[in-house]
């Protein structure tokens, strides 16, 4: 999967930037952010994962992108830039513009994420009516094709139906349709698959897959699912405890992974074609949100902590071939991870 | 076979009754409201010693008077003192609502602990009359009672109780069947505790703080009953005074001094008022879900 | 809201009013000592009280009496009053216009400025404009509506003479007119309401907003009035429809008293005088007519209720 199906090599501006981000609980003085300091890009075409345990502040990186954040927490730092617009500064019409515009998005529980009042067609339509001016009916019949676009069979019939009708499936592949409705550049999937069965999620990946091909859509793909980010992006951003952790093409991840962090993700992943391989898993938890150590903050779980080292904060260094890292050890080229061959 | 007797533990509220009166006292609002019905209690015992004139003296040659040092808050069609008569009928907005909300407790607390741990006959007969006089509007029911039992203080306030048993049923079954579901409860009943201690023992010291907050509420709502029936006639009769009956005669000459309806009335919001601060308090401190 | 659903509705409430018209028979029974002397009093004749027992079938067994009293309902017999010896149901079908009207314009009242308040607190939680709205609902849900309305009538008939103080007057004299007579008790009697609306809508709107599909809705572009509309409204609707059907009872028996201070001569004045002068037939009468209306109330709420929520609708 070196060369993902839209992945283009121009060297033109990303289409989404995001740059030193951090967010944080505002009235917590002294506590260190939900999310601190993150930063990546993704180009046109692209799909980039951002993976990580939950609580790791993978959700509210998405969420930050189009100003969703809940009230409770706030962007302390950072830009996010989309198409040379700054949506942290924009003016609250344009993101309007770009929220289901330009950006669509899907999230994780597509039951609870759809209106239970309102047709998914209606919610399909909605989407053109605010970008596109449509008449109602004139959406219904673009939501139909949009509901058969994403393969659901007997779309116009399924158009008065009302999300708890339907299968978590179905459901999915609706909030989908509603999502790529204005023709976007960028898709940001928040754990779409996550609360869906197993064969399931291999369709709505088929899916997301089919469209990304077909509409050159980029991808912002938030999973802790490794076996998706394989085959399914380009780059992969590793998030711990609101760091990043590595940001890396993603098959150098499998192969020499640049953070402790990574490497006990991927031992821990089960490897098919290989036999009676034991499962590792990694001690401990991720620390919550105001208990994060204040070195890196990976060192109490990690088992190449060095004291010294790995006590003091980690900086974010580039480490070639675009990646970057934030283990010290690793930077300083003192520790070197193996990674795991894949069957 | 163990010589060790296995015992149930009943684990108390969560959080204990200590904490719970702490979190009621520190907060302004909720502090004021039980300072007020203290005060309240405390008129409705010492009312004779403490008020400034005797409530039931009459002046016919001042009549209607205005507010003044001597007369606080006026006088009345009869010249009698306003502020003494409204501590007078504060014995009246003590104990009628205790009336009320002891039957209804009566009624209540035992049916529904029994329904909701047996369930059976008495939980689906109980539950068939609750909702039958839940569909009644709860002053219609009452004054049908009242038609029965005929007018009168006392009377009307067991109508109010008999009304509001239903509603107190349903509350105490609804807690109980939630605490019984727990394993402490199964344990006690499996080593042998009779129905009877299981309620008692068990179960009512886990139902005590929804239970306490609906009998809160409970004791502002019959005031206003009370307020309510003796203000059509049915309620206090003369020359009883309660908050109510004052209000009607201050209803009857509301043309000649209409300032008359307004210290019956801050009276009785007032203490309505303390009684549901108190009791969101509690709910508050214990966490139980507001009913939706 | 499918066909057998709305049977099934229909036929719970009628079950509830049988068990009603039980519960008033057996009040008639529950008169401690002879019924029949009871009702005629300490001077009555011997005479008088045989035609009371003989009106009220109490000379025979209790099953019997129940029997014949309910199919006599059944075909819209309550009975005659035992004073004016008038028709049980042409009374209260006389005396309720007043009633019923006063209780729906209450009722628009409380939905008008409790739901409204409710919404704007909830969209604006932690602004002055919700502090202002809980502070003022807590305050009208502990403020009794016969007292209200006596300060209503203090301030807006007494003090300034712009509004009738007391009596009521027929909507076809005059719309005008109609309203000037409406407007204080309605007000009166439907503020508490509306207090106890504003506060359920501001829970529930607030409830509306943490839910993932509006953040969803957001993702689309909606905003505004649009996502107002649209994405909260309706789903706190749901709730809210429950809440109005419960409150119609507190109207029901709300309107009793607020319609003594006002000096109208509707159900209320008819129930009192009924309770007063111990006119049994008519007190069963008035009993069971209420629980009609709730009945019919909370039916027309469920069908709301399924309109607005799909998932009762469909299921």
């Amino acid at each position: 999967m070196t060369a993902g199906p839209g992945q283009r090599s121009d060297a033109a501006e990303p289409l989404l930037s995001v740059e030193g981000l951090t967010i944080d609980l505002p009235g917590g003085v002294g506590q260190p952010g939900l999310v601190e300091d993150v930063t990546f890009e993704v180009r046109r075409g692209q799909a980039v994962a951002l993976i990580g345990e939950s609580g790791c502040g993978k959700s509210l990186t998405s969420m930050a992108i189009l100003g969703l954040l809940p009230a409770a927490v706030r962007v302390a730092a950072g830009s996010i830039r989309f198409d040379g617009v700054d949506l942290l500064t924009c003016r609250r019409r344009e993101l309007r513009r770009i929220r289901g515009g330009p950006v669509g998005m899907v999230f994780q529980e597509p039951m609870s994420s759809l209106n239970p009042t309102m047709t998914v067609g209606d919610q399909i339509a909605e989407v053109r009516r605010l970008h596109l001016g449509e008449r109602r009916s004139v959406a219904l019949k673009q939501a139909g094709q949009l509901l058969s676009r994403v393969g659901i069979p007997n779309a116009e019939r399924r158009l008065g139906s009302y999300p708890h009708e339907m299968s978590g499936g179905m459901q999915q592949r609706v909030m989908i349709a509603a999502a790529i409705a204005c023709d976007p550049k960028l898709l940001i999937a928040d754990e779409p698959t996550t609360a869906l069965d197993v064969t399931i999620q291999a369709e709505i990946l088929e899916l997301l897959r089919d469209l990304r091909r077909d509409l050159d859509l980029a991808v912002l793909l938030v999973t802790h699912d490794l076996g998706v980010v394989a085959d399914f992006c380009d780059d992969v951003v590793v998030m711990y405890a609101g760091h990043m952790a590595e940001r890396t093409p993603v098959d150098r991840l499998f192969y020499e992974p640049r953070h402790p962090y990574s490497s006990a993700l991927l031992a821990a992943v089960p490897q098919a074609g290989r036999a009676r391989t034991s499962l590792t898993v990694i001690p401990g938890r991720v620390p919550s949100a105001g208990q994060f150590p204040g070195g890196c903050r990976f060192e109490p779980r990690c088992e190449h902590s060095v004291d010294d080292v790995c006590r003091r904060p980690q900086a974010d260094t580039t480490i070639g071939d675009g990646r970057r890292t934030r283990c010290g050890r690793v930077a300083s080229g003192d520790l070197t991870l193996k990674g795991t061959v894949r069957g | 076979m163990t010589t060790t007797t296995p015992t149930a533990a009943a684990p108390k509220s969560s959080r204990p009754a200590r904490h719970v009166v702490l979190t009621i006292l520190r907060r302004p609002a909720s502090a004021i409201a039980v300072a007020f019905i203290v005060l309240l209690v405390f008129l409705a015992i010492a009312g004779p010693f403490v008020s400034p004139h005797d409530p039931e003296a009459q002046n016919l040659g001042n009549r209607f008077a205005e507010l003044s040092w001597t007369h606080l808050l006026g006088t009345d069609e009869f010249g009698r003192d306003v502020a003494s008569r409204i501590i007078q009928a504060s014995r009246i907005a003590v104990i009628a609502p205790l009336i009320s909300v002891g039957v209804a407790l009566l009624i209540g607390l035992p049916l529904g602990l029994w329904a909701g741990l047996r369930r059976g006959v008495v939980d689906a007969v109980a539950g068939r009359l609750a909702d039958t006089i839940l569909s009644l509007p709860a002053l219609v029911g009452a004054l049908a009672i009242v038609a029965v039992l005929g007018p009168g203080l006392v009377n009307a306030m067991l109508a109010v109780g008999i009304i509001f048993a239903p509603g107190l049923f349903r509350v105490v079954r609804g807690a109980t069947l939630a605490v019984a579901e727990e394993t402490f409860v199964d344990s006690a009943v499996a080593i042998g505790s009779s129905t009877r201690r299981t309620l008692w023992v068990h179960i009512l010291p886990n139902i005590a703080a929804p239970l306490l907050v609906q009998v809160t509420i409970l004791m502002g709502v019959a005031l206003l009953a009370e307020a309510s029936l003796s203000f059509i006639g049915l309620g206090v009769q003369p020359p009883d005074a309660s908050w109510g009956s004052m209000l009607k005669s201050a209803y009857t000459n509301q043309f000649h001094s209409p300032f008359s309806v307004v210290p019956p009335g801050i009276a009785m919001v007032l203490t309505v008022l303390a009684f549901n601060t108190i009791g969101d308090s509690i709910r508050d401190a214990v966490g139980v879900r507001r009913r939706t | 809201m499918s066909a057998g659903m709305v049977v099934r509705r229909l036929g719970g409430g009628l079950l509830v009013l049988w068990l009603v018209s039980i519960l008033t028979f057996l009040l008639v029974q529950l008169i401690p000592g002879d019924v029949a002397e009871v009702i005629a009093g300490e001077n009555a004749t011997v005479a008088e009280v045989a035609r009371i027992r003989a009106e009220l079938g109490l000379d025979k067994p209790v099953l019997e009496q129940y029997v014949s009293w309910f199919s006599g309902v059944l075909q819209g017999d309550l009975g005659n009053s035992l004073f004016s010896n008038r028709p049980v149901s042409s009374t209260i079908i006389e005396a309720a216009p007043p009633t019923v009207i006063i209780t729906l314009m209450a009722m628009a009242v409380a939905v008008v400025i409790g739901v409204t308040a409710g919404i704007i607190a909830g969209l604006t939680q932690g602004s002055w404009i919700d502090r202002a709205v809980s502070a003022l609902a807590t305050l009208g849900i502990a403020m009794p509506s016969f007292w209200l309305a006596m300060v209503l009538v203090s301030l807006f008939a007494l003090a300034n003479p712009w509004l009738p103080a007391t009596g009521y007057v027929d909507i076809r004299e005059g719309f005008g007119v109609w309203l000037s007579h409406v407007i204080l008790p309605a007000t009166s009697l439907g503020l508490a309401t509306s207090a106890e609306l504003a506060r359920h809508t501001r829970g529930c709107v607030a409830d509306v907003l943490t839910r993932p599909y509006v953040r969803t809705a957001r993702a689309r572009g909606a905003s505004g009035p649009w996502l107002v509309r649209r994405h909260i409204l309706r789903n706190a609707a749901i709730p809210v429809v429950t809440v109005l059907g419960l409150q119609t009872g507190r109207l029901l028996g709300g309107v009793i008293v607020v319609e003594a201070v006002f000096g109208i001569s509707g159900l209320g004045s008819l129930a009192i005088n009924s309770v007063l002068q111990r006119n049994y037939p008519m007190i069963q009468g008035y009993v069971l007519f209420s629980a009609v209306v709730v009945v019919a109330i909370n039916l027309i709420v469920d069908l709301a209720y399924g309109w607005i929520n799909p998932k009762v609708r469909t299921a």
